[in-house]
């Protein structure tokens, strides 16, 4: 597997680690911990024992025949993630980070969270091993998700609703790491994507990389050959990079990103950061940043709070300038339609950040034609946007869920 | 003309005393408003005044400068009024450094950036999330400028990165006291005495001592093991506080001539 994250964290002139000194040390550590654990048995027996225990790995690769006629008669299989304990993939990198949190013999995991995944993913692994919890949520998403609220609540954790800024993902990072800065001693920031200072970009992928591997076993057992593309939606990017780090050195299987267009590219309210972002450093690594003229950080918008972020994974930024990945912009309206699509023809709701890259794999499956074969990442599923789907499509839920929705 | 970083630190050391720094973002409460501030500052006893240059994701700052920094933002401050703020203080014979995220430098352009300020009079750049190891373009146009590369060291900094560190740096090397982000402490551990003491092993250079710094007695306490104590939030919170400009003005004077008494106690 081509790991491009060298020692120092860089790929091309993106990644690195833009942080106050304060963080080098407990970063260092990091580092070195990952690294020793990776090659130590104990630790690799461990992970593997509470992915197929506790999270129930490998999930299924699903063909979705009935998806498929709307996407030009190319196959399209389903990589299922959101059958993982907590209904996402974030919990491959969250029982990664947390068996490190204990080995680091640090007490206390911290978070951030957009949609809740990570969030619920976090707070999970630390009540299963004993870790004190907090989770910082933008107080935006704390009421559009308020379903994921309450489960981080149940299991123990505390969530700190942010009413800085934009409210969203990116000043939940802001107030985790400033968190972070003050409690390093016995805290490990338990970061949710494959962004962020090294070595955190390279430890996200190497726990998520069990997608990309599952997927490609699977594929080629029941087709017989790759993929002609693997696709999955960019938000940060773990679930892309999980499922593209399976196929990356395979130069024929084309890998495609899809980030929020938001209301459309053009109206200037979405998250194309590939679209509309150059060059910049945010939250510790260069990547592509929606900024403005004087490297102020521009407010990202989504009806996906999982994808309403300004800035992107380095290696995914890498990955766009060398041409070996493919980004394109999917907006809300393409997003739901492809959500109530996979409901109606395959019997799953998915994540609505997964939507967007389902909405990416009918544009793929066209542009194939019928001889296509397709794997889309389905990183989550989506009873948490219940509510946002039910508003979306107009429906008339009653007072009952919307009480149970808790707005 | 103003006075040279080493210059201002070397009168201190004659006088058996710290020097004081202060720090307000440009642009807060307005563009005018901050230098009519920042004079208030050094006719209290400032013998610096550290510029801030607003940045919308200050992951180094707690809630005081958060603030004064979105107000600023709000008002329309860019790095071209930061650079009109510190050439006004050089105008008036303050000496002034940038205190700067990194993104805004590198998206003005590195180069550019330190050439504008050296030709506006600024004599250094606090940078607070770029490490050495990042700053390959930093070093080279700090080097073409003579601008000071003002880095930090933290109570967490192994000896080895307090070298690298030191190193590297310019015109005095910035001490975090505690682990944080900025904001008014009541009270500082040692940990701010040991980190100087750890330092000095592998500079020369001026160190001062920053974050959490509010009161007269604290800049005392800490006036006794380093050569500069630097106030931020202190003087932020001074002027959030404040009615008017008028006010503001009043108190930030007031609060840096404690402070000015502190470190020369």
């Amino acid at each position: 597997m081509t790991v491009l994250g060298g020692p120092d964290g860089h790929y091309g002139i993106y990644g690195g680690r833009f942080v106050p000194e304060a963080l080098s040390a407990a970063l260092d550590q990091l580092d070195a911990q990952f690294r020793n654990a990776i090659v130590d048995p104990s630790f690799v027996e461990q992970l593997a024992a509470l992915e197929r225990d506790y999270s129930g790995r490998p999930n299924p690769l699903t063909f979705a025949a009935g998806f498929s006629q709307h996407c030009g008669g190319a196959r399209v299989y389903l990589k299922r993630e959101d059958l993982n304990h907590t209904g996402s993939h974030k919990i491959n990198n969250v029982l990664g980070q947390a068996l490190l949190t204990v080995r680091m013999g640090k007490s206390r995991m911290i978070a951030e969270t957009g949609a809740g995944q990570h969030g619920v993913a976090t707070a999970t692994a630390a009540a299963l091993m004993g870790l004190q919890c907090t989770v910082y949520m933008g107080e935006d998403d704390t009421v559009r998700q308020s379903l994921n609220v309450a489960r981080m609540k149940l299991l123990g954790a505390e969530v700190v609703p942010v009413t800085i800024g934009s409210r969203t993902l990116k000043d939940a990072i802001n107030e985790t790491m400033r968190d972070w800065v003050a409690s390093v001693e016995y805290t490990h920031y338990c970061l949710g994507t494959v962004t962020g200072p090294a070595p955190f970009p390279e430890v996200v992928r190497y726990f998520h990389s069990v997608i990309g591997r599952e997927a490609r076993g699977q594929i080629l057992a029941v087709e017989g050959r790759l993929p002609d593309a693997v696709v999955a939606c960019v938000g940060g990017g773990s679930n892309a990079m999980g499922l593209f780090s399976g196929f990356i050195d395979d130069q024929g299987v084309g890998l495609f990103g899809f980030e929020a267009g938001g209301d459309g590219v053009e109206t200037g309210r979405h998250a194309s950061r590939f679209a509309t972002g150059a060059p910049g450093v945010l939250h510790g690594a260069r990547t592509y940043v929606m900024q403005d003229e004087w490297g102020q950080t521009l407010p990202s918008h989504s009806i996906s709070a999982g994808l309403d972020y300004p800035g992107v994974g380095p290696e995914h930024a890498y990955l766009h300038d060398s041409g070996r990945a493919t980004y394109e912009s999917v907006n809300d309206q393409e997003a739901m339609d492809a959500f109530a699509l996979l409901c109606r023809t395959e019997g799953i709701i998915p994540a609505i950040e997964t939507a967007h890259g389902l909405a990416g794999a009918i544009r793929i499956g066209k542009r194939l034609g019928p001889d296509g074969l397709i794997v889309v990442n389905l990183s989550g599923r989506g009873d948490k946007d219940v509510a946002t789907a039910a508003r979306w499509f107009g429906m008339d839920l009653g007072s009952g869920l919307e009480a149970s929705e808790g707005r | 003309m103003s006075a040279t970083l080493a210059e201002i630190f070397s009168t201190a050391r004659t006088q058996g005393r710290a020097a004081l720094i202060g720090y307000l973002p440009a642009g807060f409460p307005t563009a005018r408003g901050c230098v009519q501030l920042m004079a208030a500052m050094v006719a209290g006893g400032c013998d610096i005044i550290e510029v801030g240059l607003p940045y919308s994701d200050p992951l180094m700052d707690g809630a005081a400068i958060q603030q004064a920094v979105g107000q600023a933002l709000e008002a329309g401050t860019t790095p071209d009024v930061v650079l009109d703020v510190v050439r006004e203080l050089s105008e008036l014979n303050v000496t002034s450094v940038v205190m700067s995220y990194w993104n805004p430098i590198e998206r003005y352009g590195v180069q550019r950036f330190a050439e504008r300020l050296r030709a506006a009079g600024g004599q250094g750049v606090i940078t607070p999330d770029l490490t050495p190891e990042e700053a390959g373009d930093w070093m080279a146009a700090t080097d073409v400028t003579g601008l000071s590369r003002i880095f930090l060291v933290a109570p967490s900094s192994s000896d080895l990165r307090l070298a690298k560190v030191s190193s590297v740096s310019g015109g005095w090397v910035y001490a975090a006291s505690t682990m944080g982000v900025t904001g008014a402490r009541t009270q500082l551990g040692d940990a701010a005495q040991v980190l100087v003491e750890r330092t000095r092993a592998y500079t020369d250079l001026p160190i001062a001592v920053g974050v959490g710094v509010s009161t007269g007695d604290q800049a005392a306490d800490i006036a006794k093991f380093a050569d500069g104590v630097i106030v931020g939030s202190a003087f932020v919170k001074a002027v959030l506080d404040s009615p008017d400009i008028e006010a503001a003005v009043d108190a930030v004077k007031s609060l840096a001539a404690e402070l000015a008494d502190g470190v020369r106690r």
